[in-house]
């Protein structure tokens, strides 16, 4: 099986044996892997029926809900770590939902695909909304309903008070180093509250 | 393989059973159907428990009544989502219930009398202690899963916490830690309803002869309503008016039966007060008032589940407004506190607190897929 790109750069920020939810965790694919990887304690959150129903099918605790409802399910810094991979473009809610992930999270990691990658750009300047592998989607069809880049986000955090203690970028897999936001298609963020 | 393996017994028991109230009850028997068979390890058992109205007879045609499905058929069977060619299934009817279990009807061989007024109230703990003496009978020392919906769910979750070290996974379906106002409210409109039937007699109607029929007919239509949903009845019966095919669609300006839905109600009514007793319904539905399992903790319920050891499946359905998924969050919330293994499922289906009875493809998929990592583990 093909794992994502980010899942071994988050594994590299969770402590073996801690607790981990995932937010959005489809399938449970990341869940599986960080299990077996970093012996944690898992439970997932996603909405989908059929993600729902492959998440039991692997043995993974899962709990059906709408993250747009926030995390009243969950006390305060009930989670060593709060995951919320690539899902942060498909919510609405995004101050309530980063809020309440640090509120829930003793750390998180947050990645989102980086509109700001010198294709989206250019796909942009030449008249399209981009179409690539981080943004398989048509505009149309796309289930992303916030547009954001590395800088974008960055300046939020800065604006709900979340610390951002690390940052990885990636393109196909590999870490760019520089100019990020222009080179990087994938973003992930270590944060925490800073109340 | 497809034989389900339908074994019914009568299971008697001498010692006295201590109770919540302070009384206890003794020489009482407990009616069993069995499906399946119980592995060399004993660890593929699976104890499935009833709601208000139903039995011991969970799967399968009755052996005395061909007529009679067994209320869970379309999830307890052969290759059903709890797959009896692999688990070893009970269901049992709990003590005070009128389906050959000790109940109100028996006759106490203290007195050679029906108990009637004299049958101690119950709660789901006391039940639940009963069904653990039958899991020692039966030579069960962990449950490989002990499931129910609704009342049954509320068992489920007792022996989470009573018996902690001996269920392995607790299923919980459209329960609900403990009932509203407004649900007691509609238990107390139905106990009413038979309290002031003057077939009745204190409780004590069987030595007259008679049985408060109008009393449980009422008390089954109102508890029927609470089981739909709005747009379920609207779906079934909208407005329509119960004529005769051809007959005028008009109103007769009576207080006959005019409505649908009236007739229907009427029916389930009718057929109900035909084959259930009237105690059994008082009894049970005051179970299900009384079950609050955080009331001793200040009501909190995360210190009430905190023994809990099991695994846990919580399902709850949309449009449930008896036990909504509301209900079921606080369980799964409690559950969370406590680190406690959990998954939850909240099923979009229309027919309100009825789902958890019927089939529907993505509940009884996800039953039977979470049914499937629980035979890994205890099915060899």
């Amino acid at each position: 099986m093909q794992l994502r790109a980010d899942f071994d750069a988050i594994a590299n920020w969770v402590t073996p044996s801690s607790s981990l939810l995932d937010l959005g965790c489809g399938d449970g694919s990341f869940l599986e892997f960080i299990r077996i990887k970093r012996h944690v304690k898992t439970y997932g959150v996603e909405i989908m029926d059929a993600s729902v129903l492959a998440c039991v099918k692997k043995g993974l605790n899962v709990i059906q809900q709408d993250l747009e409802g926030g995390l009243a399910l969950f006390e305060d810094q009930s989670f060593d770590t709060v995951v919320l991979s690539q899902t942060l473009q498909t919510i609405h809610q995004t101050e309530r939902i980063l809020r309440e992930v640090v509120r829930v999270g003793k750390q998180c990691v947050v990645s989102f695909p980086n509109f700001g990658h010198w294709s989206h750009r250019y796909a942009v300047a030449l008249g399209r909304m981009p179409v690539s592998k981080s943004l398989p989607y048509e505009w149309f069809n796309t289930p992303n309903v916030r547009v954001l880049t590395i800088a974008d986000f960055e300046a939020l955090a800065h604006k709900l008070g979340i610390d951002i203690m690390g940052r990885v970028v990636l393109h196909e897999g590999k870490v760019v180093q520089w100019v990020p936001n222009l080179l990087g298609s994938l973003a992930i963020y270590r944060v925490r509250g800073t109340q | 393989m497809t034989e389900l393996h339908l074994l019914k017994q009568t299971i008697h028991f001498v010692e006295p059973l201590p109770l919540q109230s302070g009384t206890s009850i003794e020489n009482y028997d407990l009616v069993v159907e069995t499906y399946g068979q119980l592995n060399a390890k004993a660890s593929n058992a699976i104890l499935i428990c009833h709601a208000l109205n139903a039995s011991h007879h969970v799967a399968g045609v009755n052996p005395d009544d061909p007529s009679d499905i067994g209320w869970w058929d379309n999830m307890v069977g052969p290759n059903k989502p709890i797959d009896t060619n692999r688990f070893f299934v009970i269901g049992v009817n709990n003590l005070g219930s009128c389906f050959g279990s000790t109940g109100p009807m028996s006759i106490n061989p203290k007195t050679n009398l029906p108990y009637g007024a004299s049958f101690p109230v119950l709660t789901v703990e006391d039940w639940v202690n009963a069904q653990v003496r039958l899991a020692d009978r039966l030579g069960i020392k962990q449950f490989a899963a002990v499931m129910g919906g609704s009342l049954g769910g509320m068992q489920a979750m007792s022996w989470a916490t009573q018996y902690p070290e001996r269920i392995a996974h607790c299923v919980v379906i459209a329960s609900t830690p403990k009932l509203s106002a407004q649900n007691i409210a509609f238990n107390e409109v139905a106990r009413n309803a038979i309290l002031s039937d003057p077939d009745f007699h204190g409780g004590d109607y069987y030595k007259h002869g008679v049985v408060p029929k109008s009393g449980l007919r009422l008390a089954r239509m109102v508890g029927h309503i609470t089981y739909l949903s709005d747009d379920d009845m609207a779906e079934k019966f909208g407005r329509d008016l119960q004529r005769a095919a051809g007959a005028p669609d008009e109103y007769r300006f009576s207080f006959d039966v005019e409505f649908a839905v009236e007739s229907y109600l009427r029916h389930q009514g009718d057929k109900f007060s035909g084959y259930f007793d009237a105690n059994t319904y008082l009894l049970i539905t005051r179970a299900l008032d009384y079950f609050d399992p955080a009331k001793r903790f200040g009501g909190d319920l995360s210190q009430a589940l905190s023994p809990a050891q099991a695994h846990f499946l919580v399902v709850s359905f949309s449009t449930d407004w008896r036990f909504s998924p509301d209900r079921s969050r606080e369980i799964v919330k409690a559950l969370l506190d406590n680190k406690a293994n959990v998954s939850y499922a909240e099923i979009d289906a229309p027919h309100g607190h009825d789902a958890f009875l019927l089939d529907d493809a993505r509940y009884h998929k996800l039953v039977r897929a979470y049914f499937e990592k629980v035979a890994e583990d205890r099915c060899n």
